[in-house]
């Protein structure tokens, strides 16, 4: 990989780190919801597959930044699929 | 096949508005029986007999006047001669237009109005479309008798300087007023009164000495309050105001009926033609959207079509260091296609993707993510809504069942309280916007919700009631403060929320907003609202009758936009607001299409109708009649298309009518995912700053020149016309045909029709909708199949379409994006009334006039510790990049925030946003960014770089030999 494109993965993994942590923000708040079910399903349902693979590869790299529900989801997302 | 086909509605001027009254009155009219709802003017009464009673001040968009004396009639027990057009009808009226008396009263006023009016009818630009010309027809005027010793035509007098002669004015763009030709008949006036709601106009004296006037008398109509929306000019019934097109051109000689292609309102309008040149657009009577009303851009804003501008041919080039070089179409497709499918055999199917317009219409929107998705083999598919509008869809599909305004424009009419948030409706919205003040003038009240004291707040005759200016960002903060005071002190409609919504729900709403921290005391320092004036709004909003709701990007742009929408959809249900005429949740849409793009499949997770990929039903519907068998992953929105890109995933883009480069946030980064990829494709009418990237350029067409449909804010599918061929050769939708055949597509399709059947057929809610249906009925509101076959004006009437609506907690979660030391300050943008978005089209018209550049508003006191002047060069920097534009003072703006438009390349205000966006639909969060201002000496070295390459990259070879 050259640096530049070393670069832009860390970039966007930095994005996408900030992504989740936004969607988990949302469900977080919400009352009786499964959170980590619902976060994960987000996730399903809007991130194209190399995102979600980008994301799994960021949790096998520790997942630095993610919020813990975001990591449960992420965690959860790698059993849906 | 000929597409000049016209509906066959009647266009006649029934003289006065339409009663709504339901009680039929009938009289005798010249002997003839006739029934029409009580409060009906005899002069209408007698149009309806089809009796045209000779009129001047009279037009049945203005509310009658009485003042030309011409339409008197005798009525049979009553002295006099009334005027029919201020006479209302009685129930056993025996009326006569046409007897003796009145044809000679008739004869005498007339003669009155010609003896000061000149008598130069053949050279005169109102020459076969004059009403004085065809009432002096009309009355059988032969002679005048009178010769007037002061009149206000001649230039000179018995020698003398006519001191009552005033010039031409001819400093509007589009349309001249020459008093010459005045009879003040107060048409003009009325019409900007009563249908824009503008008073630019006043009649200046009294008597002999009345004249039209722009305000005050120095005013020419270029320098006074006018906004050129056309309707003194429509109604105005002799060659006073005219189009300047007709004055060059003539008259025209046929009409199609179409439908505007600027923002969501989607007026219908009348393209006037003489051979293929538009003489005129015209507001038709008869469109649902806009009643016959027009705002600058859709009236006069045409003429980018005919533009020096324009690219015509295609062209391609091997890298963008290149300049183009002009190719046949089958060249172009050729390395198009070829391009794309060697990318897919390298990078893997996934690696190209293509954005659909929502400039285009419905059926070239299905088309391209039928290319995408079918042909290509991806979902990467995806549309501007998701910088706009995507947060409407996903909140008001979450809580209601579809993602979609719920009323009709119509609904304004009868709603008593209309809250405005994140939306400049005058600006933005202009037709829309002039509906809402005329209900506000009869007494509505008006709760605005935005950082920035918009048109709306306070002008001529309107008022809000409330203006909650809030800091940018704390949205869902005052949302939920109101909602709070509405639970707290019980204003909610509980008999609305238990039968129509999820009760549970409803109380773990009303535990979570009740807590002290959603108050509008805790939350003042926060969101910069006092709390009292949160508080009487709350109650005017949940007591005060009817209560609507507008909103528009100031509500969707943000980090929190979902929730906003979210939030906005709980007042209503909490309210009882939903379900009837008058209330309702109403996203006003930016764009022409943006509800039909997202309508059609655009997202990259959802096949049209709003379905998901991953549901195999839906997908096999499409499976079996396109014969391919779609992925059932999602695929990438535009924000990850370009980081996918710039991570060397992402090679390939077909963008259709999309400026990204401009109109999307954080340009450095849309560049760079742009530069990084090996084909650009831009379908457009111009080199926009997309194609400084692009490798293939394949030229657009116009909306007149391709037949189609748009759907606009309501829900309503409108038709637009072909009114000459497409000067590039090519409609859009057949642009996008030959790649996909040169794909291996095997499209077949021959008209726009087609497709629109090919929708019904694929897609429920748009079952019953066919090009019949739509000539049948004008235009017509989705859902429209089996349950509704003639469309759906109001949603969530008997039940929400999901069921029962749904509660959402809305905590308030505020931006990363926060003011420190290096950046005080918050940037929010916006669009003006003259230019539309990025102002490709526009910018090309003669708009320009009351916008050629971009200013940064901002307030005198951050103005004077920066030591800035009005009309200043600033910097204005963002961690994200800087540019500069000169500064305009004004305290519309709040201290620590500052304002700009975005329609100018050369400013490009998108340098300075960032790439922050919702958490849901990443939808981008333009209208919050921490930034610095300071003096500057004129262009930053960005702007100049620039537009140095931007020149360099719009470089075209001579066609070869």
């Amino acid at each position: 990989m050259s640096s530049d494109a070393l670069d832009a993965t860390i970039d966007t993994d930095a994005k996408l780190v900030r992504m989740a942590n936004q969607i988990a923000g949302f469900f977080d708040t919400q009352p009786h919801a499964d959170k980590v079910a619902e976060t994960a399903n987000h996730l399903r349902e809007f991130w194209d597959p190399r995102m979600r693979a980008q994301l799994q590869d960021y949790l096998g790299k520790g997942g630095d930044g993610l919020s813990p529900l975001a990591l449960a989801a992420a965690k959860r997302l790698a059993e849906m699929a | 096949m000929k597409d000049f086909i016209i509906p066959t509605w009647d266009d006649t001027d029934m003289g006065t508005p339409a009663s709504k009254s339901t009680k039929l009155v009938t009289l005798t009219i010249d002997g003839f029986s006739v029934s029409v709802p009580e409060g009906t003017s005899v002069m209408r009464a007698s149009a309806e007999a089809g009796i045209q009673v000779p009129k001047l001040c009279a037009t049945d968009s203005l509310e009658a006047f009485g003042s030309c004396r011409l339409c008197v009639v005798e009525i049979e027990g009553r002295r006099g001669t009334p005027a029919s057009c201020t006479t209302p009808v009685t129930a056993g009226m025996f009326v006569h237009t046409h007897s003796p008396k009145v044809k000679k009263i008739r004869k005498g006023v007339m003669e009155l109005y010609i003896s000061d009016h000149p008598l130069d009818c053949l050279t005169c630009s109102a020459n076969g479309d004059c009403e004085l010309q065809d009432m002096a027809g009309a009355v059988g005027l032969r002679d005048v008798r009178y010769e007037g010793t002061e009149n206000h035509f001649e230039v000179r007098q018995s020698g003398e300087a006519n001191p009552r002669y005033i010039p031409k004015d001819d400093s509007n763009p589009y349309f001249s007023y020459d008093p010459a030709k005045c009879i003040v008949c107060s048409r003009c006036v009325r019409a900007c009164e009563e249908v824009q709601g503008t008073f630019a106009l006043t009649i200046e004296g009294s008597g002999f000495d009345s004249r039209v006037s722009f305000g005050a008398k120095s005013d020419t109509a270029l320098a006074s309050d006018c906004v050129s929306c056309g309707a003194c000019v429509q109604a105005c019934p002799t060659a006073t105001l005219q189009e300047k097109s007709v004055i060059e051109i003539g008259t025209p000689e046929r009409s199609v009926i179409t439908t505007c292609a600027y923002c969501g309102v989607g007026c219908s309008f009348k393209a006037e033609m003489r051979g293929d040149e538009v003489v005129r657009m015209t507001p038709w009577k008869h469109g649902k959207a806009n009643r016959g009303h027009s705002c600058v851009k859709g009236r006069f804003a045409w003429g980018y079509a005919a533009h020096t501008d324009r690219i015509l041919n295609p062209m391609i080039r091997d890298t963008i260091d290149q300049p183009w070089r002009e190719v046949s179409w089958e060249e172009a497709i050729g390395f198009a296609s070829g391009r794309l499918r060697d990318i897919q055999a390298r990078h893997g199917t996934r690696a190209i993707g293509g954005i659909t317009s929502s400039r285009c219409t419905n059926e070239e929107t299905f088309l391209v993510q039928k290319l995408i998705r079918a042909v290509f083999g991806n979902n990467n598919t995806d549309t501007c809504a998701r910088v706009c509008h995507s947060p409407t869809g996903y909140g008001l599909k979450t809580t209601f069942g579809t993602s979609a305004g719920t009323q009709d424009f119509d609904s304004v009419e009868q709603t008593d309280v209309v809250i405005v948030i994140g939306a400049n409706p005058t600006d933005g919205h202009p037709v829309f916007a002039s509906r809402l003040k005329k209900r506000l003038r009869a007494g509505a009240k008006l709760i605005v919700i935005d950082p920035r004291r918009i048109d709306l707040v306070k002008s001529a005759h309107i008022a809000a009631a409330h203006h909650l200016p809030l800091r940018p960002g704390t949205n869902v903060a005052v949302l939920s403060a109101i909602s709070h005071v509405i639970v707290t002190e019980s204003l909610m409609d509980e008999a609305f929320i238990r039968e129509r919504c999820d009760w549970n729900e409803f109380a773990d709403y009303a535990a979570f907003i009740s807590d002290p921290r959603h108050s509008p005391e805790a939350t003042e320092l926060l969101t910069g609202v006092p709390a009292a004036s949160v508080r009487e709004a709350a109650r005017l909003f949940a007591k005060g009758g009817n209560g609507a709701i507008y909103y528009g990007l100031g509500v969707t742009e943000h980090s929190q936009g979902s929730t906003t929408v979210m939030a906005i959809a709980n007042l209503a249900m909490m309210t009882g607001n939903l379900g009837r005429p008058g209330v309702g949740v109403n996203p006003l849409r930016g764009q022409n299409n943006v509800q039909g793009a997202c309508d059609m499949g655009s997202f990259p997770h959802e096949l049209p109708g709003y379905r998901h990929v991953a549901d195999p039903a839906v997908r096999d519907v499409f499976d079996k009649l396109w014969g391919v068998t779609l992925d059932a992953e999602p695929g990438l929105r535009i924000p990850n298309m370009l980081d996918a890109a710039v991570n060397g995933g992402f090679k390939g883009i077909y963008i259709q009518g999309e400026d990204i480069l401009q109109s999307d946030p954080d340009t450095h980064h849309v560049a760079a995912g742009l530069a990084a990829m090996e084909c650009v494709i831009v379908q457009d009418l111009f080199l926009n700053e997309t194609a400084n990237y692009a490798h293939v350029f394949l030229p657009g067409s116009t909306f007149l020149e391709k037949d189609g449909t748009f759907t606009n804010a309501e829900r309503r599918i409108n038709r637009v016309r072909k009114v000459m061929q497409p000067r590039n050769g090519y409609a859009d939708w057949e642009v996008t045909m030959l790649l996909a055949n040169a794909m291996g597509g095997g499209w077949t399709y021959t008209h726009p029709s087609q497709v629109m059947d090919e929708i019904a057929a694929t897609t429920p809610s748009f079952a019953g909708v066919s090009y019949a249906l739509l000539e049948e009925m004008g235009s017509v509101q989705w859902p429209c199949n089996e349950k509704a076959p003639l469309g759906t004006p109001l949603m969530h009437v008997d039940g929400f379409v999901r069921g029962k609506g749904r509660f959402i907690v809305t905590e308030y979660i505020a931006t990363e994006e926060r003011t420190g030391p290096r950046f005080p300050l918050l940037l929010t943008t916006g669009r003006i009334l003259s230019q539309y978005n990025v102002g490709a089209q526009t910018r090309r018209t003669a708009n320009v006039a009351w916008h050629d550049e971009d200013l940064l508003e901002i307030h005198p006191q951050d103005a004077e510790v920066r030591g800035v002047k009005d009309g200043d060069w600033v910097k204005l920097a963002s961690r994200t990049g800087e540019t500069s534009l000169r500064a305009k003072i004004t305290d519309r703006v709040s201290p620590g925030v500052v304002y700009t438009t975005f329609h100018h390349p050369d400013t490009q205000a998108n340098v300075i946003t960032t790439d922050y966006s919702d958490w849901a639909t990443n939808c981008p969060e333009y209208k919050v960014t921490a930034v610095q201002v300071g003096l500057s000496n004129g262009r930053t070295e960005w702007q100049s770089d620039y537009s140095t390459q931007a020149a360099k990259s719009r470089r075209i070879l001579p066609a070869a030999e």
